[in-house]
C-alpha cells in the first residue's frame, strides 16, 4: 500500500449489505423499559425482524408490526381508525408509558401521514406517541437509533432550576448503552469532578432528561448525527464534540474534551490509560503488525478502526454507509493523528461501498482480517479470509476503559482460532485437497 | 392493518430468491430498499453456504423515490452480466417496489439490448401470496420459459427416468430428502433425468420433458410446473409425499405403476419395510405401546403436517388431537387429508391461535416449526420440530431425511425421544428434580468476610443470569486479591479491567 498523508475519502455505489434500521427496536425496546415500539410496515420488515432478532421474538418482546395488507396500500381502509385500533388495543394490553411509531419504507412511499396522525391518536387514548422514520430508503442500520433519538429529543422536559453561578452546567449524554455501561461512563465522569444530569435515553421513559440553553450535550456514538443536530437547533443545547469513548485512547479523550470544556483539570488520566493498555497487551501482542479490512455496515467504522491502529493494527479501507464529517471530525483528526503517531499509512474511507467491488480489493491485498457482515462472512471464511462478524460490535459491550478488553476480545477471536486449529479445514491448504 | 408478532411464511420474495439461488448460475437482482437483502445473511448463516449468495440489491433509495429507477436498474442487470455471465437473471420486485409501479418490465427490454443473459421478471404478487406460492410460481415460470424456447423434439429416454421436483435452498432437509428419493430409484431401476432447482443449470432444463414422470415430494413448491408439464408435455406425476412406511409405499406404487415397472416392487415394499426400516419393527416394540393413546398436536405446512399425522396416527397409535397448517391457500387439500385421523384440524396462521389451542389441549408432545418448540418450552412440553420455519439446529450437519425408509427410522427417533423426554422431565419432578441451581453459589462462591454494598447487588442484578454467577464469583476473587470486604460498583468495574492482567 502506498503510503500517504491524509485521509482519503471516496464514495462508491452504495450496493452494499447492512441491516435495515428497524432493527433499532432490538435493542431500544430493552433500553426504555416502559416503551412499546410500533413498526409500520408490510411482511418483509416483519420477516426481517423476526430472523434478525431471533430469539428475542419469543419472549413477549414489547415491538410488533402492524402489518401493511393490501387494503392498507390501496387506501381502501382508513389509516387513522385503523392504527387508533392498534394503539387502543397495545395500551390495553401492556399499558406502555410511550408507543413509538416507526415508519418504514413502505409507509414512506404512500406517504402516510404518521406525524399528523399521531398527535390525534395520543389524545384520544392518553399515551404519548412518538414518530420515527428508520426507514431503508434514507438510513442504514445503527441509524434507526438516530431518527428514535431525535424524535424523543422533542419530548425532553424544558430544563426549569436556575442554577447558581458556582454550580456546574448541566450535561447530558446521549446515545443508547446498556445501564452498566451508562453507569460506568457516569462514574468515569463524576471521578474528574463532572456531574451528568441526564441520559438520552434514560430506561425509563418517563425519566427523559432536562433539555434547554445552557444544558451542554455530549455523543457516544458515531451514529448520531441527527440526534445532535436536533438538541443544537431546536433544543438550544450546546454540543460537545470529541472523539468517542470506543477504546481506551477514546475513551481518554471523551473525558479530557468534556473536561475542557467545564474547564477542569483531569486528574490521573494518564494512570488510568496506562494501566488499561497494560491489561490489554495479551490482546494486542496477537494483532500487531496485522492488516484490517472494514467492509462498512454500523458505522462504528472510524471509532474501531482508530482503536485498531492505536493497538498496532494497519487498516486498508475503512468501508462506511455514511460519513458526518462535522458531528465525526473530532473522531477522524484523532484517527489521523494516531496513524501519524504509529507511524502506518492513512486508510481509505469509502462512503456507501459497493460490496462487490469490495471483494475484489480483498482479494487483491488479502488482509488478516476482514470486518464485515453475515452475509459475506461464511463465503469469505471459505476462500481462507479470516472474517469478524461486525454487527457484534453493535450488540457487545465496547465503551469506556472498562470495556476495552471486550472490542479485542471479540477483533482476536477469529485470529484465536486460527492459532488453535492452525490449518485444520482451512480453504487454502485444504484437508480435503490432500484425501 | 394487522398486529403481529411473527410469521410462519415468508414474504413472496424470499421464494421468488429461494428458487433463483438453487439453480446454478442463475443471478437475482432485487428491485429494494437498503437491508431488503436479508435473504443473503440467511442463506449465508443457516446453509453454512460457502459460495456468494447470487443475490444482488438495485437499491431504492430516496432519489429513486423521486425521479424514477431509470438508468439503475439496467445499469445493474448489464453490470451483473458482465461480472457474474450468469445464464439467467431474474429481476425480483419487492413489497416495497411494487408499490412504485415503476415499468420494470420495460427495464428488462432495454437491458436485453446489452446483455448476454436471459432476463426474466418474477411474476408474483406481494400482497396475495406468501413464500411458498411465489416459489412454486417462480419455478414454473423459470421451467416454462426454458422447456417452451426449445424448439428440437423431444424424446423419452430408452430407460424409465423421473425428474425430481422443487427440492431447494432453505428447505426444510431437503438435500437428505433429495438423497433418500435418489436411493429410492435406484433400487426401482429408474432413472434421474433432472432434479430442479438445486444445482440445475436452466441451460438443462429443455430436458425436462424426456423423463417419463414427474416427482413432486413437497405440496408446496413443484405442483405448478408439474401440472404445467403434464399439460404441454403430457408427462404424468406423482406428488404423494413419501413420508412415512404407509405412503412410502403408496408412493413406490404409483412412480412404479406410471412408469410401466416390470419389477416385483411389492417384494421390494415388504422388505424395506420389515429389514431397512426399524419404524414398523419400533410400533410392535414394548416402547411404543408405552405411546399408545399418548395426545400429541401437529401443526406445520401442508406437506409436513399431513404426513405427520398420518404416521403419529396410523403408524404408531398416537391420539393426535388437533393438526393444523399456516398454508391457508392449501387449507381444503390438508383437510381433506386429515379429517380422519384428528379430533381438530386447525387452519391459520396466527401464531397465538396455534399457542392457545396447545395451552387448552395440554398434549403430551407437540410436533411443529420453531414457533411451537418456544410454545412448548414456556408450557413444559416436549416438541418435535417437523417443519420451517426453522432455526439453525435444524440444518444438520448429519444424514437425516424426513423422506423414504431412512426417514421413518429419524421420525421414529424424533417421535419416540420427544416423549420419553416428556417422561423423564415429569419423573424428576416426582422425585423432587435437579438439584444443580444453588450448589454453584453456595459451594463455588466463598462469601464468608466479603459484604456486597446496596448497589453493588443491584448492579450484579443487571448482569444476565447466566454470567451472573461467575461475574460473581471473579469480582469476590479480586476483592480478596486486593484486601477488600466491602465490594462496591467500583470494585466490580475494577475486577472486570483487572482480570486479563
Amino acid at each position: 500500500m502506498p503510503f500517504t498523508e491524509t485521509l482519503k475519502f471516496e464514495c462508491e455505489t452504495g450496493n452494499y449489505h447492512t441491516f435495515c434500521p428497524i432493527s433499532c427496536v432490538a435493542w431500544l425496546y430493552q433500553k426504555i423499559s416502559d416503551s412499546f415500539f410500533l413498526v409500520i410496515g408490510t411482511k418483509t420488515c416483519g420477516y426481517f425482524l423476526q430472523n434478525a432478532l431471533g430469539v428475542m421474538i419469543f419472549a413477549e418482546p414489547r415491538y410488533a408490526m402492524a402489518e401493511l395488507e393490501e387494503g392498507d396500500i390501496s387506501a381502501q381502509l382508513h389509516d387513522f381508525d385503523e392504527l387508533k385500533r392498534l394503539c387502543v388495543q397495545i395500551y390495553q394490553d401492556r399499558n406502555p408509558s410511550v408507543i413509538v411509531w416507526i415508519g418504514t419504507c413502505t409507509t414512506e412511499i404512500i406517504k402516510m401521514d404518521l406525524e399528523g396522525m399521531a398527535p390525534k391518536i395520543e389524545q384520544i387514548i392518553g399515551c404519548p406517541i412518538i414518530v420515527a422514520r428508520a426507514n431503508g430508503l434514507d438510513y442504514a442500520f445503527t441509524q434507526g437509533e438516530d431518527t428514535v433519538l431525535a424524535a424523543m429529543a422533542h419530548r425532553c422536559p424544558v430544563i426549569q432550576t436556575k442554577q447558581n453561578q458556582e454550580d456546574q452546567a448541566p450535561l447530558v449524554l446521549f446515545g443508547s448503552l446498556p445501564n452498566t455501561v451508562a453507569e460506568q461512563l457516569t462514574r468515569e465522569l463524576a471521578n474528574q469532578g463532572i456531574k451528568v444530569s441526564g441520559w438520552l435515553p434514560e430506561s425509563r421513559y418517563e425519566e427523559l432528561p432536562q433539555l434547554g440553553s445552557g444544558v451542554y450535550v455530549c455523543g457516544v456514538n458515531p451514529f448520531l448525527s441527527r440526534t445532535a443536530t436536533t438538541l443544537m437547533r431546536r433544543r438550544k443545547c450546546q454540543l460537545i464534540g470529541a472523539p468517542f469513548p470506543i477504546g481506551p485512547d477514546g475513551t481518554r479523550a471523551w473525558i479530557e474534551k468534556i473536561c475542557k470544556v467545564f474547564d477542569i483539570q483531569p486528574q490521573d488520566l494518564d494512570q488510568r490509560e496506562n494501566n488499561i493498555w497494560e491489561s490489554l497487551q495479551p490482546y494486542i501482542s496477537l494483532i500487531k503488525g496485522r492488516s484490517v479490512f472494514f467492509m462498512g455496515d454500523n458505522l462504528l467504522e472510524i471509532s474501531l478502526a482508530r482503536f485498531l491502529v492505536r493497538c498496532g493494527m494497519i487498516v486498508y479501507e475503512i468501508g462506511i454507509p455514511y460519513m458526518d464529517k462535522r458531528f465525526q471530525a473530532s473522531e477522524l483528526n484523532l484517527l489521523e493523528k494516531t496513524c501519524q503517531q504509529m507511524n502506518v499509512s492513512m486508510p481509505r474511507i469509502v462512503e456507501k461501498p459497493d460490496n462487490y467491488n469490495q471483494v475484489q480489493r480483498i482479494r487483491a491485498l488479502q488482509p488478516d482480517l476482514v470486518i464485515t457482515g453475515l452475509a459475506h462472512s461464511n463465503p469469505l471464511e471459505a476462500r481462507g479470509i479470516t472474517t469478524k462478524w461486525s454487527v457484534e460490535f453493535t450488540f457487545a459491550q465496547i465503551h469506556g476503559f472498562t470495556n476495552a478488553r471486550d472490542i479485542l476480545e471479540l477483533v482476536t477471536r477469529p485470529l484465536r482460532r486460527n492459532n488453535h486449529l492452525k490449518d485444520f479445514g482451512s480453504a487454502k491448504r485444504a484437508l480435503v485437497r490432500t484425501l | 392493518m394487522k398486529l403481529a408478532y411473527w410469521m410462519y411464511a415468508g414474504p413472496a420474495h424470499i421464494g421468488t430468491l429461494r428458487v433463483a439461488s438453487s439453480f446454478k448460475n442463475v443471478h437475482a437482482i432485487m428491485h429494494a430498499p437498503l437491508g431488503d437483502d436479508y435473504f443473503n445473511v440467511m442463506r449465508s448463516m443457516l446453509e453454512r453456504e460457502r459460495d456468494f449468495t447470487p443475490v444482488t440489491a438495485s437499491i431504492v433509495d430516496r432519489y429513486v423515490l423521486a425521479r424514477g429507477s431509470q438508468e439503475k436498474v439496467v445499469e445493474n442487470i448489464t453490470r451483473k452480466d458482465q461480472e457474474e455471465k450468469p445464464d439467467l437473471i431474474v429481476l425480483t420486485p419487492t413489497c416495497t417496489s411494487s408499490i412504485l409501479q415503476e415499468d420494470l418490465q420495460n427495464f428488462i427490454r432495454r437491458a436485453q439490448t446489452t446483455t448476454d443473459s436471459d432476463i426474466l421478471l418474477a411474476d408474483v404478487n406481494h400482497y396475495r401470496v406468501n413464500e411458498f406460492q411465489a416459489a412454486d410460481r417462480t419455478l414454473e415460470q423459470i421451467v416454462s420459459f426454458y422447456v417452451q424456447s426449445n424448439s428440437g423434439d423431444i424424446a423419452r429416454t430408452k430407460k424409465a427416468s423421473a425428474n425430481i421436483l422443487g427440492i431447494l435452498t432453505l428447505g426444510f432437509h431437503h438435500q437428505h430428502d433429495c438423497r433418500e428419493i435418489y436411493r429410492l430409484l435406484k433400487d426401482l431401476d429408474i432413472k434421474i433425468n433432472l432434479i430442479i432447482p438445486e444445482g440445475c443449470a436452466v441451460t438443462d432444463l429443455y430436458k425436462l420433458p424426456q423423463a417419463w414422470i414427474n416427482i413432486v415430494p413437497y405440496r408446496e413448491i413443484g405442483l405448478m410446473a408439474a401440472k404445467f408439464l403434464e399439460k404441454e408435455y403430457k408427462m404424468p406425476y406423482v406428488s404423494i409425499t413419501p413420508m412415512g412406511l404407509v405412503e412410502t409405499a403408496s408412493w413406490i406404487t404409483q412412480v412404479c405403476e406410471k412408469t410401466n415397472s416390470q419389477i416385483n416392487y411389492q417384494k421390494y415394499i415388504d422388505h424395506q419395510t420389515r429389514f431397512v426400516s426399524q419404524a414398523a419393527w419400533f410400533s410392535r416394540s414394548i416402547d411404543c405401546q408405552n405411546l399408545t393413546g399418548k395426545k400429541a398436536l401437529v401443526f406445520g405446512d401442508a406437506t409436513h403436517a399431513a404426513a405427520m399425522t398420518k404416521i403419529l396416527v396410523r403408524e404408531m397409535g398416537i391420539n393426535v388431537c388437533c393438526a393444523g397448517t399456516y398454508c391457508q391457500h392449501d387449507g381444503d387439500w390438508f383437510r381433506e387429508q386429515v379429517q380422519a385421523f384428528c379430533d381438530q384440524v386447525l387452519i391459520t396462521d396466527d401464531h397465538t391461535r396455534v399457542g392457545n389451542m396447545i395451552a387448552e389441549i395440554e398434549p403430551a408432545a407437540i410436533f411443529g416449526t420453531q414457533m411451537e418448540r418456544h410454545v412448548g418450552k414456556r408450557l413444559d412440553i416436549p416438541c418435535g420440530v417437523i417443519s420451517a420455519p426453522i432455526h439453525i439446529q435444524n440444518f444438520p450437519l448429519s444424514y437425516r431425511p424426513f423422506l423414504g425408509y431412512e426417514g421413518t427410522n429419524q421420525i421414529a427417533d424424533l417421535v419416540y425421544n420427544s416423549f420419553t423426554l416428556g417422561m423423564e422431565d415429569h419423573l424428576l419432578e416426582i422425585f423432587g428434580g435437579h438439584d444443580v441451581k444453588t450448589v454453584i453459589t453456595q459451594k463455588l462462591s466463598t462469601d464468608n468476610n466479603l459484604t456486597w454494598d446496596p448497589a453493588a447487588i443491584a448492579e450484579l442484578k443487571k448482569i444476565p443470569g447466566f454470567v451472573r454467577n461467575r461475574i460473581k464469583r471473579n469480582t469476590e476473587k479480586y476483592a480478596r486479591s486486593q484486601k477488600v470486604d466491602q465490594i462496591t460498583v467500583e470494585v466490580m468495574y475494577a475486577a472486570k479491567e483487572a482480570l486479563a492482567a
